[in-house]
């Protein structure tokens, strides 16, 4: 079928050389977006990573090639910190006005935090800012963050965005009128919001200068081919699109494909729990039979990039560059020989009456994780390791992690290593009932990993943190416990238009129109 | 028959929202990983027994239906979680939409169906009758989505007659025009993709009465034949067509679901998929009743209409 669709597709593109000029309010750009429209707030998880254009956090990003750093935003500076790493303060810029015209203070900052902890609001970002004991409001134009723990990747936390106090009425996040009629201080305001399209328009009053690109309307396009289709037929200027999707119009005038790098990674955990898969001889084995660039190539058309541990090269100093596994299939068979895994007669190895045989599980919906899954087996059973594929539901898949392996991703929050490794890494997260059950998915116990990720959490220097996160990986890859498989390049489709100033960014786990080449919307100027 | 009826649509609605609870409680899908999207894969286990408490997504299903019956009959329909709307402005902005386009569709394909079904039947074996039941099994073989894909790639990309997508141009206003010109495309394929059985059963059955002895003794007797076609084949003919559009109105709003997502159309039917995936109990259960009262109303006129156009039905039935 996808086959089919992609020749109906290119049909098309045959056909129609020019993209017509779409029928679109002046001064703006038409993006199509797959995700539902609504559900503008912060509270119940809208712009966590700081991508919303109708709210500001403390914090922001600044994008450009390698790991995206912060600047101010709300905040008047950058936050100051205690020497314990326990306490931060953040003094708040003065003058800004929400697009309600209240002007915002301290009180809204730290209302906004506490709506997230109180557990009426029910909001999905209560475990991301777990860290937080308790945020005050210390005078009119400074917040107080007292943490539980020491955590240096707290700006991280800061990108959040921030809402009017009056606004947050208690009760659950999903009910509150902000989800339709968001009130924030950023970039953008929202004229009006319907199932199919959201109109928004810049925010003259903005405290950094009134964006140059004037309008920006979203609709809502469910369908990959549709949203394709509507980019041909010159009805939207820009959408996210599935890499296979997007490379057909690489050869089309008045087109650009882009891309942005990601953190998202995607690899199959070995279980502690299972005598196979928890074989340090197969752990070491099966990250060397893996072709990860045949991967890359095959299986995510070229967008993508090699992983051998959760922390990709955008890293910078962090990033340990000899922290990688070669691909070696006969290494990988020498390892198992001298582990005393032989191959039995019909080509599968056993060690002591074990065969070295396990499963994959994958979410039934998810087909690249399947095909990654596919994949995986594939290699594996070259060097006599049998691997199973297995598709299993979100309900029952947890229960079976421990003792089966399972083609997981992560790095939902990569603006800091510690969000982008710690949970997958630290055997805190091995004990039951510790975080979410896809948390250390394979139980890994690893103490050299374990001390390095505390102390990087424990210290702000950043020299002295890059240097714990290079060792970190160099113990991972000495004792590896899992098989880190790629990180996805997030595909994109824009018309030409009369606006330039994209910038590339490190983007998280979540894509659509709110990031890609507009996720700086606002930095746009004309040409 | 109309108080029957409406009398009868009380129990079965409970009836049917009681089994809704209890089978969505045995569906392999989590309710939380609707609400939490990504974050149902890194929220803590103690936080996503928190927040399901929180929500009442953890409470035994009888006892969520009870809640939620107390609610309903107050009027008070809840919120969708998957919206973050109330379900009342979940059914204004969306239901009108779904109506427009499943009503045309179904209109078109009536009309259409009656003309070229009634013509087909009385001249059995002729060149449009071939022509059609050739047509139609075509048709009906071919996936509403795969329909809507290349009469997009057609008439919107190629030719470019119509627009791709969506209720309006990006950014302009539901108005007359641009409705009109957006409807034309996904009613058509809808349109097409309810015509083939429409089409056929209702040439089956003027075959059919054409043939029946009644007919054959009517001819007999020497009755003109646009007579015999007005009273006796039409009537016996239309009776058993009413039944089944009313039967299969359900069917509509499984090819609509489709039609809607592939032309970004802002309708419910769309919604139907999306509350059952992510068990939205409000928002499911309002629509399943919805479309329980939808196949109600559907066969009570279907019923009344029998029993007008057939005068052998008796209208106490």
């Amino acid at each position: 079928m996808a086959v089919a669709v992609l020749a109906t597709v290119a049909a098309a593109s045959a056909c129609a050389t020019v993209p017509a000029s779409p029928s679109t309010p002046a001064d703006g750009v038409v993006l199509a977006d797959g995700f539902d429209l609504g559900g503008y707030n912060p509270i119940a998880g809208h712009g966590e990573a700081g991508e919303s254009k109708l709210y500001d956090g403390l914090l922001r990003l600044v994008g450009g090639d390698g790991m995206p750093t912060f600047e101010p935003a709300l905040a008047a500076e950058m936050p100051t910190v205690s020497d314990d790493g326990l306490h931060w303060v953040v003094k708040v810029r003065d003058g800004v006005r929400f697009t309600d015209g209240t002007t915002l203070d301290a009180v809204d900052v730290a209302a906004t935090y506490k709506a997230i902890f109180d557990p009426a609001s029910a909001s999905p970002l209560a475990t991301s800012l777990n860290m937080i004991e308790s945020v005050t409001a210390a005078g009119p134009d400074a917040v107080r963050f007292d943490l539980r723990y020491p955590y240096a990747a707290m700006p991280t936390k800061l990108l959040l965005g921030i809402v009017p106090s009056e606004r947050l009425s208690g009760g659950r996040a999903s009910e509150s009128t902000l989800n339709t009629a968001p009130v924030g201080t950023g970039p953008y305001k929202l004229v009006s919001l319907r199932p199919d399209q959201a109109v928004f328009e810049a925010n003259e009053d903005y405290w950094d200068g009134a964006p140059q690109v004037k309008n920006l309307t979203v609709v809502h396009v469910p369908d990959d081919n549709a949203r394709a289709q509507r980019l041909i037929a010159g009805e939207v200027d820009g959408a996210n699109l599935p890499p296979r999707l997007a490379a057909t119009f690489t050869d089309r005038a008045g087109f650009e494909v882009s891309s942005n790098t990601s953190a998202d990674w995607r690899g199959v955990s070995l279980p502690a729990g299972n005598p196979v898969t928890a074989d340090p001889a197969i752990r070491a084995a099966l990250n060397r039979a893996v072709d990860r660039q045949s991967i890359v190539d095959h299986v995510l058309a070229g967008y993508g990039r090699p992983a051998s541990t959760p922390l990709p090269e955008v890293y910078g100093a962090a990033y340990e560059a000899s922290a990688t596994f070669p691909f070696d299939p006969a290494g990988a068979e020498r390892i198992l020989d001298d582990a005393g895994w032989r191959r039995s007669a019909d080509g599968v190895r056993e060690k002591a009456g074990v065969r070295a045989e396990f499963t994959v599980m994958y979410f039934p919906e998810d087909t690249l994780r399947r095909d990654l899954a596919q994949a995986f087996a594939t290699d594996a059973d070259r060097i006599g390791v049998r691997v199973s594929v297995q598709p299993a539901d979100r309900t029952t898949l947890p229960d079976r992690l421990s003792a089966n392996a399972g083609l997981l991703g992560g790095g939902d929050l990569p603006y800091d290593p510690d969000p982008q490794i710690y949970s997958t890494l630290h055997s805190s997260y091995a004990q039951a009932g510790v975080g979410s059950p896809y948390d250390n998915a394979s139980d890994y116990v690893n103490p050299a990993v374990d001390a390095a990720l505390d102390a990087a959490r424990r210290t702000t220097d950043a020299d002295e943190r890059a240097a714990q996160y290079r060792s970190v990986q160099s113990a991972y890859v000495a004792d590896p416990g899992c098989v880190m498989l790629v990180f996805l390049d997030h595909t994109y489709v824009s018309r030409d238009t009369e606006y330039t100033g994209s910038t590339p960014i490190l983007e998280p786990h979540s894509h659509g129109a709110a990031w890609g080449p507009w996720w700086n919307l606002r930095e746009w100027t004309r040409s | 028959m109309l108080t029957r009826r409406a009398l009868f649509t009380v129990p079965l609605t409970a009836a049917v929202s009681l089994a809704l609870f209890a089978l969505a409680s045995r569906s392999p899908f989590d309710p939380l990983a609707g609400y939490l999207g990504d974050r149902y894969l890194t929220m803590s286990t103690a936080d996503k027994r928190r927040v399901a408490t929180e929500l009442g997504v953890d409470a035994p299903w009888w006892q969520q239906w009870a809640t939620w019956v107390s609610h309903a009959v107050t009027g008070d329909l809840g919120y969708s979680r998957t919206y973050a709307q109330p379900i009342s402005a979940v059914l204004a902005e969306r239901g009108p939409w779904t109506l427009l386009l499943s009503g045309t569709a179904l209109a078109a394909a009536i009309v259409i169906a009656l003309a070229a079904g009634m013509w087909a039947g009385l001249h059995p074996g002729g060149l449009l009758d071939r022509a059609l039941a050739a047509a139609a099994t075509v048709v009906q073989a071919v996936p509403p989505f795969v329909m809507s894909l290349v009469a997009v790639t057609v008439f919107a990309v190629s030719l470019r007659w119509l627009p791709v997508a969506g209720l309006t141009d990006p950014g302009a206003d539901p108005t007359f025009g641009q409705v009109a010109r957006h409807l034309t495309l996904p009613a058509a394929v809808l349109t097409a993709s309810l015509l083939p059985w429409l089409l056929l059963s209702l040439r089956q059955s003027i075959r059919a009465a054409a043939e029946s002895d009644a007919v054959l003794g009517a001819r007999a007797r020497g009755i003109p034949e646009p007579v015999v076609v007005r009273r006796h084949i039409l009537p016996v003919a239309l009776g058993p067509f009413t039944t089944l559009i009313g039967l299969r109105l359900p069917e509509l709003l499984v090819g609509a679901a489709i039609v809607e997502e592939v032309f970004s159309w802002p309708g419910l039917a769309g919604s139907l998929v999306t509350a059952a995936r992510e068990l939205d109990f409000p928002l499911l259960a309002a629509l399943t009743i919805g479309t329980t009262w939808l196949v109600l109303a559907g066969s009570l006129l279907a019923d009344i209409a029998h029993a007008l156009l057939d005068p052998r039905v008796a209208d106490d039935a």
